[in-house]
């Protein structure tokens, strides 16, 4: 497919050398099931557990507190409920913010269902929590308290780590979404005082279909599905070995690149902005520009719309987006503006997410801060005019 | 390598991974997005839930796409236990489900749900009339496989399912993992409300699968988010996945229609074959059993090593379900059929393929006459 893709926040490519290392769990050469004892099903398990050993070291864990899932959303859902349902006994009262992913959220409005009562932290204008709000929120019947690290819209990093270190004390589990920050920052369960921390394989040149939960430990959690006896009973369900596989070396390559790879998106955004400069584009960015992954920025066009936007920037052969993919199927205003600037700032309707990654290059981003030019220009005239 | 264990997991045909390649390199867009490469995976999802629907019969909404069967049986027993809650706690399972429903049944238990186990008969079937009985004021959901992992043998599921027609409040699953593409299921005239599939059993690529709906029945989800799959299962798509299942899908039905008659005369050969032999008892029912899982229990050999020495001549099977078969005890399949005797340690499991034929059932019996005497010997001087 021809076009420039400026959407690695929602999905991305998988690297050729992940489809090498999965082929062969594909096509007949390793066909078993892990649970099988012949020599296939041993060749299979050992594969899968040699992704757990990668996976571990990537975050400084011990492959015993992986377990893979089918994705990140399952993994926050697993780490949420599961981490509630346990802990029922001890506290009823959960945290989480105003911008965390879907995934995050609806799991926490199903633990309200249930009776749970959850408190949602507010962030100020540049996206983060503040320590203080944390600390007014946290109660005696505190039983769990999840995070995002980066957000997947503006790229804001929460203080996880300094969170983390306020819990240690009080007890409640510390769970943080990891999705979008695990392919852009060093990811370490020590340094950020986590029990609990999402990934997924798609967000770093992985396959659709796998993702992790690391699970601190003697940290008891609830499963969500049952059966048999994978994933330490976690997780049950035939493992998806080359899924699995696949993640393992997206995340060895990780390893290896990880610095490189955030130098690169630096320069991809730096000379996106510069071009941008150079047309004399107005725009403003949205939250910190700080405390921010390098992949993702979340920039306002004044005087244009959103979603007119993104379409003329498709016809044009550009992927962006206006927020977290799930939330663009659905045509709603993003939650995660709303929160940093409220529900009436003209921002939240005129705002694109654009996020890079492999296979984006420098001429890329002057184009497409050529075709922005052009387009917003266009939007603003017409709208103006209105 | 001649590989007897499709019941644990099948090879993807090539067909189905060209596909799945494709998608994954080529179209890498999110579903969801908005963007053209949004809108291309968005056409290619719609096509994919488009062909299963035709070939089942079905409407395209009724699709539910999983991460393969244990995801689909739980959210369909958890799904409809908790949004019926309000009518009753009753549910009906057999005890010959496999550990996916069982467990799920159990911790329902906990939940303070009642759960009936229906006994098996010595062909390891249940008995229409024993799902009648169990029926009750406050029965909120039946759930009864289709064939059996272990033995093969298939369940009444469309004679249940016509009866329960006649019971509004209850829901029937359907457990169709094993029988999928081997045994045909009428899904739009049986009654059947929810039915799981998982695409690794008929060649398409593990941590795949789906949720049969039947339009108009409630389900809670397991898994909140995103709002995929009409609310019911959150997550990104596993796009080139969901596309490999439904070319699988189609291309395991194809064969099933060519194969099945060669399938079946090649199940009966095997078990005529390893009757004569002294020790062996059969499992699997003649008559009413899937055309390729055969169930043998050869009394005074262990399975595992049995299993151990067929893998050294390059010959793979199992015992009991993949999912279990590392727990060293009786499977309780066969415990339900035969009750815990030595028969329910020993059973051995061989499963086909449309591929499979003579030509790797020779082999098995010739390693087999080789392996079982020897092992027997060696305990004999043991013991
Ligand atoms: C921050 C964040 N959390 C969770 C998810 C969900 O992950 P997945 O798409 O693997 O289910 C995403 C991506 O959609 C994300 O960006
Ligand atoms: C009858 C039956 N149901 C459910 C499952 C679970 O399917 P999956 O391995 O796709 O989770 C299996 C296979 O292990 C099975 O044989």
């Amino acid at each position: 497919m021809t076009g420039i893709y400026l959407d690695h926040a929602a999905t991305t490519p998988v690297r050729p050398e992940v489809w090498e290392r999965m082929k062969p769990y594909l096509d007949g050469t390793f066909p078993g099931n892990p649970s099988s004892i012949h020599r296939y099903g041993r060749q299979a398990r050992q594969a899968v557990d040699a992704a757990r050993v990668a996976v571990a070291e990537s975050i400084g864990a011990s492959s015993e507190e992986i377990v893979f899932t089918s994705g990140g959303t399952e993994s926050d859902n697993l780490a949420i409920t599961g981490a509630a349902r346990a802990r029922r006994h001890e506290g009823n009262h959960v945290i989480s913010t105003k911008t965390e992913h879907h995934a995050v959220l609806h799991a926490c409005a199903q633990l309200e269902r249930e009776g749970f009562e959850v408190t949602y932290l507010p962030v100020t204008a540049d996206g983060i929590v503040r320590l203080e709000s944390l600390l007014d929120a946290l109660r005696e019947d505190t039983i769990l308290v999840t995070v995002m690290h980066g957000n997947n819209e503006t790229g804001a990093i929460q203080p996880i780590a300094d969170i983390g270190d306020q819990l240690r004390e009080h007890g409640a589990f510390f769970h943080t979404d990891a999705v979008q920050s695990f392919g852009t920052l060093s990811v370490d369960v020590a340094e950020l005082n986590v029990d609990l921390l999402t990934g997924s394989a798609h967000k770093i040149n992985g396959p659709k279909g796998a993702g992790f939960l690391y699970v601190k430990k003697d940290t008891t959690l609830h499963p969500l599905v049952f059966g048999g006896e994978q994933e330490r009973r976690l997780r049950p369900g035939t493992e998806n070995v080359p899924a699995i596989v696949g993640f393992g070396e997206a995340v060895q390559l990780l390893q290896k690149e990880k610095e490189e790879r955030a130098q690169a998106c630096k320069r991809f955004i730096h000379r996106l902005l510069t071009a941008l400069d150079a047309e004399k584009v107005p725009y403003e960015m949205n939250g910190s520009q700080e405390q921010k992954l390098p992949h993702i920025i979340n920039v306002h066009f004044p005087g244009t719309q959103t979603e007119p936007l993104l379409a003329q920037l498709d016809l044009e052969g550009v992927a962006v987006s206006s927020g977290s993919a799930c939330t663009a199927g659905s045509f709603q205003p993003s939650h995660v503006l709303a929160a940093m600037y409220g529900e009436n700032d003209p921002r939240i309707r005129s705002s694109i997410r654009i996020s890079v990654g492999y296979g984006n290059n420098e001429a890329q981003m002057d184009e497409t801060a050529k075709q922005i030019a052009k387009i917003t220009k266009k939007q603003r005239k017409v709208l103006g005019q209105k | 390598m001649i590989y007897l264990d499709n019941s644990a997991t099948t090879v993807p045909y090539p067909e189905a991974l060209d596909t799945y390649q494709k998608v994954a390199t080529r179209y890498f867009g999110n579903p969801s997005s908005l963007h053209d490469y949004g809108s291309e995976t968005e056409h290619l999802l719609r096509q994919a839930r488009q062909s299963i629907a035709d070939i089942l019969e079905i409407k395209t909404n009724e699709i539910t796409f999983t991460s393969g069967g244990t995801e689909g049986n739980n959210l369909a027993i958890k799904g409809v236990a908790f949004a019926r809650r309000h009518r009753g706690n009753h549910i009906i399972t057999s005890a010959i489900e496999h550990p996916s429903v069982l467990e799920t049944c159990r911790y329902l238990e906990k939940q303070g749900f009642e759960v009936t186990y229906l006994p098996v008969d010595h062909k390891g079937c249940i008995s229409l009339q024993s799902v009648k009985d169990a029926c009750r004021e406050g029965t909120i959901l039946v759930s009864i496989m289709h064939v059996n992992h272990e033995t093969g043998a298939i369940q009444p599921v469309e004679e249940v399912g016509e009866c329960l027609k006649y019971h509004e409040k209850i829901r029937f699953h359907v457990d169709h993992v094993q029988g999928a593409t081997k045994v045909p299921l009428d899904l739009k005239n049986s009654g059947v409300d929810l039915c799981t599939f998982s695409g690794h059993k008929f060649h398409g690529l593990k941590g795949t699968g789906m949720l049969y709906v039947r339009e108009g029945v409630q389900l809670d989800p397991l898994i909140h988010g995103g709002g995929q799959e009409q609310n019911l299962r959150s997550g990104t798509e596993n796009l080139p996945g969901i596309v490999a299942l439904a070319k699988a899908f189609r291309l395991s039905n194809q064969n099933y229609s060519k194969a099945k008659n060669d399938l079946a005369a090649l199940k009966t050969e095997l078990i005529q074959e390893l009757q004569q032999r002294e020790g062996f008892h059969i499992n699997t029912p003649e008559n009413s059993s899937a055309p390729h899982i055969i169930n043998v229990s050869i009394l005074g050999v262990r399975p595992e090593i049995v299993i151990q020495a067929l893998t050294k001549k390059n010959i793979h099977v199992s015992s009991k379900s993949a999912c279990s078969s590392r727990l060293q005890s009786a499977s309780e399949v066969l415990v339900a059929q035969h009750g815990p005797k030595e028969r329910a340690e020993t059973g051995l499991r061989f499963s086909f393929d449309y591929d499979t034929d003579k030509s790797d059932i020779d082999p098995l019996i010739e390693a087999l006459d080789e392996i079982v005497p020897n092992i027997r010997k060696i305990k004999e001087v043991k013991s």
